[in-house]
């Protein structure tokens, strides 16, 4: 089966993040393909690489990078959304005058057209939110 | 369809309302904080049991462990999966409704 | 809406699904009604079967009379009266959540259809894609 993955909220502050990586990483594991991992509202916040999370915790933005990598997944980060929070990589931050960027390996910026792309052409949508 | 809820019936009237509008015959599944819907013993208990004449219901076992919450005291008729029962929920069983 | 919203491809290779968005939160005091209908004015463009449904506070979100000088916030409610010049024009309330909050249809900013809780209950199952915020 072939699933799309929204995910509405940051790291730690709900566990959104966290059961969507699970289910994503088991989904994964049975051999389902994950088209596209997309992140909403607060769910920008997995994507800045500026965390520095307590050592004896998991690293939620890291995991994510990492199983992205593992399974060459498209992590995409809403840009409407991001700009609000002030998540950008480095074509944004110049088009948007900013001194620095902070998105993390292996994530993309891009449009709202993404999520609803990820819900036509999966043939599931799973959304993980508070 | 599979309904999710991941919050518990005295926070919000998430349940409540997943309760009210699943069509019968669709499945249900609590999941992060929505597990404490699952136990025996709270006011939810009735209503759950309730459920159940319409509904498989299925209840996430990472989150009840991670809440410390008995697996043996979970309201029977409920069933415990973990992460790679739900997908396999998510694949058997058309679209996918998150009640957030 | 700004230029990066829709910097996107259309289309999704003519398939066409139902997708269907669930507003279950009251608009301002959190960002999910306002972002929700981001999503929907975006994805107009894909040109899918699209409804709206508002359930439990979501009904407050196409409440009339939104005044928000003093919070000073964007007042977005005149967006969904756009909805329709964007092809979007499924509009469903759950009665039993308007009757709960002492609502009526003459309260609501756009014309909607009112389902009863069997008819909630059918328009969800029949989705393909279900979109909660």
């Amino acid at each position: 089966m072939k699933f799309s993955i929204q995910v509405n909220e940051g790291p730690y502050t709900h566990q959104a993040s966290d059961t969507a990586y699970q289910f994503t990483k088991a989904a994964l594991e049975k051999g389902h393909e994950i088209f596209r991992v997309f992140f909403y509202h607060d769910g920008v916040n997995n994507g800045t690489r500026l965390t520095t999370p307590p050592q004896d915790d998991r690293n939620i933005v890291q995991r994510w990078s990492q199983l992205g990598e593992q399974y060459d997944l498209d992590l995409v980060v809403c840009v409407a959304a991001a700009q609000r929070r002030g998540i950008a990589d480095a074509d944004e931050a110049k088009r948007n005058g900013k001194d620095t960027d902070n998105i993390a390996p292996g994530f993309r910026i891009s449009g709202l057209g993404q999520l609803i792309e990820a819900g036509i052409q999966a043939e599931r949508l799973m959304v993980f939110g508070d | 369809m599979l309904h999710t809820v991941n919050k518990t019936p005295f926070e919000r009237n998430t349940l409540d309302t997943c309760l009210r509008l699943a069509k019968e015959g669709s499945v249900l599944l609590l999941i992060e904080d929505g597990v404490y819907g699952a136990m025996q013993g709270t006011s939810a208990e009735g209503k759950m049991k309730q459920a159940l004449h319409d509904h498989a219901i299925y209840v996430l076992g990472p989150d009840l462990k991670a809440r410390g919450l008995d697996e043996g005291k979970i309201i029977d008729g409920i069933q415990v999966i973990d992460y790679g029962g739900f997908v396999d929920l998510a694949a058997g069983n058309g679209a996918v409704q998150a009640w957030l | 809406m700004t230029d990066e919203m829709m910097d996107d491809e259309e289309g999704g290779g003519g398939e066409v699904k139902t997708f269907l968005y669930v507003n279950r939160k009251a608009p301002y005091g959190t960002i999910y009604a306002l972002e929700s209908l981001e999503v929907v004015l975006i994805g107009a463009a894909f040109e899918q079967d699209v409804s709206m449904l508002f359930v439990d506070d979501g009904v407050y979100q196409i409440k009339k009379g939104q005044d928000t000088t003093g919070v000073e916030m964007k007042n977005f409610s005149p967006t969904y009266r756009a909805l329709e010049m964007y092809d979007v024009e499924k509009l469903y309330v759950d009665r039993e959540s308007l009757e709960a909050r002492g609502l009526t249809e003459d309260d609501l900013i756009v014309p909607v259809e009112i389902l009863d809780t069997e008819q909630v209950q059918d328009l969800m199952e029949s989705q393909d894609v279900v979109l909660s915020f």
